[in-house]
């Protein structure tokens, strides 16, 4: 495996923001009562994940050490609005549900965390792949949560019927939910693909 | 290029260099954003707007009273058959904006959830729990306004949504306080806001301050009524 694609599958499998580092777990839990928002919280995050390597990494040398976490935050928190504005305006329907969590994600730590330990270190094309890696690992773990609590909560996938909604487990929906998903899942993920 | 030492001078620099850039990037995304962002809301509104008001010909400029904004609207003849009244309360899980449609002998036509962040599976029903009208129990469409509409908990005759009953409160607190706004009442006395808050001395638990701003009032009755969501 060549050093591109192993930088992309390390976010989806072996450094799994949510299964593995157990990272950003407070947007994990608050946005992922239905499949949409957890997966529209996981593809803002990715855009935010990926701007942001590749800024921090073309800067990389520009940036003195002493002043790197705020110099990294700015830049995180420039594309975080971005998306913000842009979600406003593009998708409102789905910013009316995910609202506050999206200013969150500045200060969601897979974000931070990668401009430290990978884009400050790396080329310009290996963290635009660490980036989209970790932000595919990142949607899909939250689509995954998503999909379970809706169904599970209130018989639906995507908003298509399932079952009649007076048979789902209101729990799921709600807090302890999403705990109960995402502490079984991780179970199973380490089990079985981690290994 | 070797990485730039951390001196005073290199730190100011690029720190200042950083966040003029970002502030430029933003104010240019905001340029390109801001109309679309304010057409979206324009569109919510007056698709709500049509959405809950009777047969019309005219809507007549907004009238802000307070926290409530009216749209009144006339037939062709200029006759007043009705007036959409944007309104604002708090729930259980934040501000709900909507849009309360009345026509001219106030009986309720519609309503419309402009902005609502309630537990989705419980309060988010209010989207389409009171307008049902094969459950004459829940629905208040078509039913005269009071401005003193209270949940059946409350010794009203609406049924709230199982399991919302906070959320089922504060929606009708937002109708009667759309009709209040309407028929030139005070917005402050709703029924069930009454109930709760009318003697803040007998209940040593309620704030000291009775805010007279309805929100808080609502968010009072939301803490104090917490524990009873079920």
């Amino acid at each position: 495996m060549n050093t591109q694609t192993k930088t992309l599958l390390n976010g989806i499998l072996k450094e799994n923001p949510t299964f593995a580092l157990v990272l950003g777990m407070c947007p994990t839990l608050a946005t992922t009562t239905s499949a949409v928002n957890g997966m529209s919280m996981g593809l803002a995050t990715m855009f935010v994940l990926i701007c942001s390597n590749v800024v921090i990494s073309l800067l990389k040398n520009l940036i003195p050490d002493k002043v790197r976490i705020p110099a990294f935050i700015v830049v995180i928190a420039t594309f975080v609005t971005i998306v913000e504005m842009l979600m406003k305006a593009y998708t409102p329907a789905i910013y009316d549900v995910l609202g506050l969590f999206i200013p969150l994600i500045v200060v969601n730590c897979i974000v931070l965390g990668r401009a430290e330990a990978f884009a400050a270190k790396n080329s310009v094309g290996l963290s635009a792949l660490d980036g989209l890696g970790m932000g595919l690992g990142f949607t899909l773990s939250l689509t995954v949560i998503g999909i379970i609590r809706e169904l599970l909560g209130t018989g639906t996938c995507f908003g298509l019927n399932i079952y009649p909604d007076n048979y789902g487990m209101l729990l799921f929906v709600l807090a302890p939910g999403a705990f109960i998903v995402l502490g079984l899942l991780m179970g199973l993920f380490q089990k079985y693909v981690k290994k | 290029m070797k990485k730039l030492e951390s001196t005073l001078k290199n730190m100011m620099l690029s720190l200042t260099c950083i966040t003029m850039v970002a502030a430029a990037a933003l104010a240019g995304v905001n340029m390109l954003t801001e109309a679309t962002i304010n057409a979206q809301k324009e569109a919510q509104k007056q698709a709500a707007i049509s959405a809950v008001l009777p047969e019309h010909a005219r809507i007549a400029d907004a009238e802000l009273t307070g926290e409530q904004t009216i749209y009144r609207a006339y037939d062709a003849d200029g006759q007043f058959v009705g007036a959409a009244v944007q309104t604002v309360t708090n729930g259980f899980g934040g501000k709900i904006k909507m849009m309360v449609g009345f026509d001219a002998a106030n009986q309720i036509v519609n309503y419309a959830i402009l902005e609502q962040q309630e537990t989705p599976g419980l309060g988010t029903h209010i989207v389409e729990w009171f307008k049902n009208t094969d459950k004459p129990g829940q629905n208040i469409i078509g039913r005269k306004a009071t401005g003193k509409m209270t949940v059946s908990k409350d010794g009203g005759d609406v049924d709230a949504i199982t399991a919302a009953t906070i959320s089922s409160r504060a929606f009708l607190n937002a109708v009667n306080a759309a009709y209040a706004a309407l028929n030139g009442g005070d917005a402050m006395t709703g029924a069930s806001k009454q109930q709760h808050f009318e003697l803040p001395e007998a209940e040593p638990e309620a704030e000291p301050e009775q805010d007279e701003v309805i929100s808080s009032e609502a968010e009072q009755q939301v803490t104090a009524d917490f524990v009873s969501q079920d």
